[in-house]
């Protein structure tokens, strides 16, 4: 804004503000002081990433998230992986971007899926998140609830392999156990190796599948209709399959001489209205490098046959991806694993307990009776205490975090 | 395949001069030829021969599904042979169990005639408990030998004995990029003791090249730790040349190929490969994919070379194991008479 605009609009408003304070209660703040109040405190986001290795996972999480949270990653030998088991491996991460700060954790289960028999392999992935939905109920009905820790799995990523016709049995039966302890959020992995009317194909079967077994996905919210337009058309996007256009005449490619890279113009790419299919589950490529294509630099997958750029929609789905996990959709992701995941975890507890105590005592007891210790002041002194230490240790934790950063 | 059986004039002078014991007369001595004799038309006659009487050849693929086998095979061979193309309609489901299904067609090139079985094996792999998956292809394989052994032992034989054994068995790894799966090891390290087996990286378009070229020294090392031989095997390697160019080949195995059933037009030339947004990926250029070394390796180069290992070394031993077991008392006998009791071969 020029200086000239800023002082035409101080003009204006002391005159203006007269007749506006009398009408003006000032509670249309709001939304800022909360914004001010939460960028203090910071964002916390788990992510689970979950699906056969080999498919790209840890080469996702790194684009989506532009960090490099698998630096040193070393690969099993052969009698390692003759007996290895599905674990559970978290890394934690804070990042920072115009002063909002998030706490990123990824849960990333190595081993799933890979053994020859594969019985039961998500067992310790439900365990998991039962563990974390377990804590925080003990936390939200503890004595002190000032510093719970919010480990819940807000969000899990499912890879599924772009080398069968659809679902396979790992995948439904996977899916199955966890829909209703999280919000899954299926994907096509390594998207390039298949071309548009193979991809078109297996997420039109994958959707069949999902829908014949009943799995429940994490379905986008619809708009409210006072949302502004821009959030709306994207919106309509992430529903319409603008990835890969129709095969019609619409499209034309400019092939170049030799075998370097073809270069695809699109004509007429425009999604029609009536087009208003669903384009998930997302096919997605991951890259950690960067290459040179059309003059500039992007993350992209070097072919002799050409190059794939990951951030380019027509060559793939992974900008709806980051642009729903991250940009949009993550606070929704949030409410729903606590509105209701967690809610449904909690009454399936509170139920399970009530029911044991009434067949252990025989007593009709309407109110759920949570086996707390009873307080004194001895123990509350001591929680007091312990939690200054916490407090303590996790800003210290942070300084050194910082401090290695920065070397 | 026989050498002619032109005896040396130098063996029988020194039979009818000394009575020198076959075993002790020395080894047929070279000597030049002063004319044109027309030994070397003995090869003009057996490819005449064969020409007539056509080859045979049976290939198994193996492999998860979606991994492009039938795509594979039919690409190979550049007609329809492999089993959706026989079964055209039929919805992609897994079965519950591995089954076995051959389709044989007989294709032609320049007159040779070739009786062509493929064998595809759906539900490899795809279950949620695989173990012991590879049992019913190790049996149809021996089924195949015993088959073979039972005509071979009758009192009178056939000309020409049918030959359904295996000849070649393609086992399809998914292109992951990090190792070799424990199902892949399992069942690699258990058929290439019956078969030949030749893997190969499927799907590979979705490996650039330094991924490729880790992904094979992986492999290989992996292929090396658990002593698995896959063709060709260094341990049947007849002559030093023989050597070298298997060697060239162990190099590259296995083979990152790429499967495509539809033309395209690059450069005003037709080819076959797969149209992406970001290129078109030629399945016969050899900057994008060894497809042309697979195709080289069991069809122009080594196919008579897989018949041969298949017939001198793996029936064999199959044949010494039943032998062997048929000798224990319990067992019946295997000369054509019918056996006394039950006699199932637990191989």
């Amino acid at each position: 804004m020029s200086t000239a605009m800023r002082y035409k609009s101080k003009l204006v408003n002391p005159e203006e503000k007269q007749d506006h304070e009398k009408q003006y209660v000032g509670f249309a703040t709001l939304p800022n002081q909360v914004h001010r109040k939460s960028v203090k405190k910071g964002f916390d986001f788990t992510l689970m990433v979950a699906g056969e290795s080999g498919l790209g996972k840890s080469t996702l999480v790194n684009s989506l998230f532009l960090t490099d949270l698998y630096k040193d990653r070393k690969l099993l030998n052969a009698e390692e992986r003759i007996n290895q088991t599905v674990e559970i491996i978290k890394h934690t991460v804070d990042i920072e971007e115009k002063g909002v700060k998030l706490k990123l954790t990824i849960v990333d289960t190595p081993g799933f899926g890979d053994a020859v028999n594969n019985t039961e392999c998500w067992k310790p992935i439900t365990d998991y998140i039962d563990q974390q939905f377990e804590q925080y109920f003990r936390d939200e009905s503890g004595l002190n609830r000032k510093n719970i820790q919010d480990n819940r799995v807000h969000c899990c990523l499912y890879f599924i392999s772009p080398f069968g016709h659809g679902l396979r049995p790992v995948d439904v039966e996977f899916m199955k156990a966890l829909h209703e302890k999280v919000n899954i959020v299926p994907l096509i992995a390594k998207a390039d190796c298949l071309i548009p009317s193979e991809i078109r194909k297996l997420k039109e079967r994958i959707r069949e599948e999902i829908d014949k077994f009943g799995i429940k996905v994490y379905q986008f919210p619809e708009c409210d209709s006072d949302e502004d337009e821009e959030f709306k058309q994207q919106d309509r996007e992430l529903k319409a399959v603008s990835v890969f256009p129709p095969p019609a005449p619409a499209c034309v490619f400019k092939v170049k001489a030799g075998y370097s890279s073809s270069e695809p113009l699109f004509v007429g790419d425009a999604i029609s209205k009536e087009e208003r299919f669903e384009s998930a589950p997302f096919a997605v490529i991951g890259s950690n490098t960067v290459v040179e294509a059309k003059g500039q630099r992007v993350r992209g997958r070097l072919y002799p046959w050409g190059i794939v750029e990951v951030e380019n929609q027509a060559h793939c789905d992974f900008v709806k991806l980051r642009n729903m996990l991250i940009r949009t959709h993550m606070h929704d992701l949030k409410d729903v694993t606590c509105d209701v995941h967690y809610e449904n975890y909690r009454a399936q507890c509170i139920q399970q307990m009530t029911s044991k105590l009434t067949q252990d005592n025989r007593i009709e007891s309407p109110i759920p009776i949570l086996p707390l210790p009873t307080p004194d002041t001895e123990t509350e002194k001591l929680i007091k205490m312990k939690d200054e230490e916490l407090r303590r240790m996790q800003e210290m934790l942070q300084k050194m975090q910082q401090q290695m950063q920065d070397q | 395949m026989e050498p002619p059986a032109v005896p040396e004039e130098e063996e029988e002078e020194e039979e009818e001069e000394g009575a020198v014991p076959l075993s002790m007369a020395p080894g047929p001595v070279g000597c030049q030829l002063f004319g044109y004799v027309g030994i070397e038309a003995v090869l003009d006659q057996m490819k005449i021969k064969t020409m007539k009487t056509g080859f045979e050849f049976n290939i198994m693929v193996v492999g998860q599904s979606g991994l492009g086998k039938s795509t594979m095979v039919n690409t190979l061979f550049k007609s329809k042979v492999s089993r959706k193309s026989s079964q055209p309609g039929q919805e992609e489901r897994i079965p519950k169990t591995v089954q076995l299904q051959s389709i044989t067609h007989i294709i032609q090139e320049k007159g040779v005639k070739m009786k062509l079985t493929v064998t595809d094996t759906p539900g490899f792999g795809d279950q949620i408990n695989n173990d012991n998956c590879w049992d019913p292809i190790i049996k149809y394989i021996n089924e195949q030998y015993e088959r073979y052994l039972r005509e071979e032992i009758l009192i009178t034989r056939k000309r020409k004995i049918p030959d359904t054994r295996v000849h070649g068995c393609v086992y399809f790894v998914p292109p992951t990029g990090h190792w070799l799966r424990p199902l892949d090891l399992e069942f690699m390290r258990r058929l290439s003791k019956i078969v030949n087996v030749v893997p190969v990286i499927a799907k590979a378009d979705t490996l650039t090249l330094e991924e490729r070229a880790e992904f094979k020294q992986r492999i290989q090392e992996d292929l090396r730790t658990h002593a698995i031989s896959v063709y060709p095997q260094e341990d049947f390697d007849q002559d030093p040349e023989d050597r070298a160019l298997n060697n060239r080949i162990r190099e590259k195995i296995p083979f990152a190929v790429v499967g495509a059933d539809q033309e395209h037009q690059v450069n005003g030339k037709r080819v076959l490969g797969r149209k992406t947004k970001w290129g078109i990926i030629e399945v016969e250029n050899p900057a994008h994919c060894e497809f042309p070394l697979l195709q080289d390796l069991l069809i122009r180069s080594h196919l008579q070379d897989l018949k041969d290992i298949t017939h001198n070394v793996h029936y064999e031993s199959y044949r010494v194991r039943r032998l062997n077991e048929s000798n224990r008392p319990g067992l019946g006998p295997l000369n054509g008479l019918p056996a006394k009791g039950e006699a199932s071969s637990h191989l």
